[in-house]
């Protein structure tokens, strides 16, 4: 699996702009799903059909990951070649300094920054520019509106694994190695890869409206609370996936989240409660889409997020995995 | 001229009537259908020769302007913005208030008496009322109701010169208005849906249902758009920039353009010599962004006409970026029921 999270990690995806990581997924996914398609806004959507189990009633079920990673435009290019740029998602200015990114041709920038004009000056997004080492303006292949994304290698450290864009390639890889896995479920099994979430959680508001599932589950990133000092939050890393109870934008279906919670425990899986106080996923969007949706979300712990370095644990990564072929190969109970 | 009609009629968001009006007769000749929904979207169809695409292209016809909340006992009238203005635009400006178009001012305490530091100071909405004349509350009552809208008092005007300027209101998205009523003049191979939206200043709220209701293949938005081409001490960006050609949106607060919409523009600006520029990306948001979420997903793009100082009483324009947003999108809506849009 750790092959396919590189692979993930490592495309060029940043909102709006997901064909490398569809392009990915598909290629893993081919031959595990019964149909593909691709949606008007770009979410890659793979159903896995049930097979009727006596007194097991099938349902419709959509899982949720999304492609995209947050990155930056260019919305300027000065007579020197340097390039202004607007953030794309939540893109923390701290984590910018002295960082490369990456465009969709492979060609590479670096992030420099006006001189401050207090030395402890916070940067501004605003007060950047990349540097692409143009000779000029007419040297330069880059325009306006071309987006980019942080570059950095996946690593192992032992247990733990760090990548850029783990929010959310952990969760495709997660729901990708699901597909796999998935000998038999009694249930329609739509495997939704969805674009725009950093922005707004657009895929999710087309995609749900178009899978009209019974059930859905969003998987995901969430934050830690095992770091120095961080804000107090009861997930840690390594301590198994996270079952949503509520975050800034979604109280989780409570009979999702048992459902979650009392098959975690059947199968002798690790998990944590999750309360996060900051950020939401695409399971809010579905949530609401129509006339309501069952919606829960399983979480995988996640260090440093949005930043170019994320950390997670892959015994975590694996449980989530067990845990969703579990869910789905029983009758869902909410 | 139409966009003079259009730029001068009344249509604070939520009270279109007047525009949707002018609009109607201008294209009632040359649609096939029309009709007007239930928040008071204009949809008209002009049907196509058998292709089987829907092309929704959509211009709001609700402008920024004012409501008035409260009529004081000496008679003057106290309101609140309705979409985004910027209090400091406000003051000594002239307006007309309800449908009996009545005049007023807001006014404004002559510099003889404002204290040095009150100079400096903004007048927060709340603070400012607008003055019809009137004596009394009984008297300012008779003209003037607690929730009439009150729209800016603005005529239309030409200043020539290279880049055929214009200065009216509302520009935003009168312009855009315009450009779509002489989009209608031609025909077209597949059914085109010229959606006239309301409320798009108070949160793209027209173009939400009017999306559901005609569930297109792809969507067009045209817009009359930021323009800050002031001269800058720095080397930084314009949003855009008067008389460089109709503005093409990459991504705003709101929408990420279909690239390959964004390309197909890009490709015919290219191939018929049409001016354009990219509007800087990150600013702003149109009725795409409510558009391209309906339904199961609709490919969406923005293309705007630039125009100085808009969401204030007047703006301005040039007639050659109102024409060549014309041309583009002519051009490309000849071309665009060839666009393969599946992914899959």
């Amino acid at each position: 699996m750790k092959v396919l999270i590189k692979e993930l990690t490592e495309a060029f995806g940043p909102s709006g702009y997901e064909n490398m990581v569809r392009e990915t997924i598909k290629k893993h996914i081919q031959g595990h799903a019964d149909a593909m398609r691709v949606d008007p806004l770009g979410n890659l959507i793979a159903l896995k059909k049930g097979q009727a189990q006596s007194d097991v009633p099938s349902r419709r079920i959509m899982l949720a990951a999304h492609m995209d990673e947050i990155g930056v435009m260019i919305s300027h290019v000065d007579e020197k070649g340097f390039m202004r740029f607007a953030p794309i998602g939540g893109v923390n200015p701290l984590t910018l300094l002295g960082s490369r990114v990456v465009f969709a041709d492979g060609a590479i920038g670096v992030i420099g920054r006006e001189k401050p004009e207090k030395p402890d000056e916070l940067p501004k997004i605003e007060k950047m520019f990349i540097d692409v080492g143009a000779l000029d303006k007419r040297d330069l292949s880059k325009k306006v509106g071309d987006a980019a994304t942080f570059m950095r290698p996946f690593a192992e450290m032992g247990r733990r694994l760090t990548a850029k864009a783990f929010d959310d390639r952990i969760g495709c890889a997660v729901m990708v190695q699901t597909a796999l896995q998935l000998k038999a479920t009694p249930h329609d099994v739509y495997f939704v890869f969805t674009v725009q979430e950093e922005v707004g959680l657009r895929g999710a508001v087309t995609s749900a409206f178009g899978v009209e599932p019974d059930v859905a589950i969003a998987v995901d990133v969430t934050l830690t609370g095992d770091t120095p000092e961080a804000p107090p939050m009861a997930v840690s890393l390594g301590a198994g996936p996270a079952i949503k109870v509520k975050d800034r934008g979604m109280l989780a279906h409570p009979g999702v989240k048992d459902w979650m919670v009392s098959t975690a425990e059947r199968l002798g899986l690790p998990y944590q409660l999750e309360v996060l106080e900051a950020g939401t996923t695409d399971a809010m969007a579905i949530q609401i889409s129509r006339a309501g949706v069952a919606a829960g979300v399983l979480s995988i712990p996640t260090r440093h997020v949005h930043t170019p370095s994320e950390m997670v644990d892959y015994e975590d990564v694996q449980n989530a995995v067990k845990l969703l072929v579990g869910l789905l190969s029983g009758p869902v109970m909410t | 001229m139409l966009l003079r009609q259009l730029s001068e009629a009344f249509g604070v968001s939520g009270h279109e009537g007047a525009v949707r009006q002018l609009i109607v007769d201008a294209i009632k000749d040359v649609v096939h259908e029309y009709r007007v929904d239930t928040l008071g979207n204009l949809i008209a169809l002009k049907r196509g020769n058998g292709v089987a695409r829907k092309v929704l292209v959509a211009a709001h016809m609700d402008e920024v302007g004012l409501m008035i909340v409260r009529v004081e006992k000496e008679g003057s009238l106290r309101f609140r913005p309705v979409g985004g203005i910027d209090p400091r635009v406000l003051l000594a400006k002239k307006v007309l208030i309800g449908d009996k178009k009545v005049p007023g001012v807001i006014g404004v305490k002559p510099i003889h008496l404002l204290e040095p530091r009150a100079r400096q100071q903004v007048m927060p909405i709340e603070e400012l009322s607008i003055d019809i004349g009137a004596s009394s509350k009984e008297e300012a009552e008779k003209l003037v109701q607690v929730g009439d809208y009150a729209a800016f008092d603005v005529s239309f005007g030409e200043l020539g010169g290279a880049l055929r300027t214009v200065k009216g209101k509302a520009f935003d998205d009168r312009a855009g208005c315009a450009v779509l009523i002489d989009l209608l003049q031609d025909d077209y191979p597949f059914d085109f849906y010229a959606v006239f939206t309301v409320q798009e200043e108070v949160g793209l709220r027209g173009a939400r249902v009017a999306a559901y209701s005609v569930a297109p293949d792809l969507a067009i938005v045209l817009e009359g758009t930021i323009c800050d081409d002031s001269p800058k001490k720095r080397d930084v960006s314009p949003t855009t920039v008067l008389g460089a050609g109709p503005a093409i949106t990459v991504m705003d607060r709101s929408v990420i353009s279909d690239r390959r919409l964004v390309d197909l523009l890009l490709t015919t600006a290219q191939r018929h010599n049409i001016p354009y520029q990219f509007k800087q990306p990150g600013m702003g948001g149109t009725d795409a962004g409510a558009i391209h979420l309906a339904r199961g997903g609709i490919p969406s793009v923005v293309v705007a006409v630039p125009s100085r100082y808009i969401h204030s009483p007047v703006a301005l324009l040039s007639l050659n970026d109102l024409d060549n947003t014309t041309r583009l999108v002519r051009r490309m809506l000849r071309q665009v029921h060839e666009l393969d849009l599946d992914r899959a």
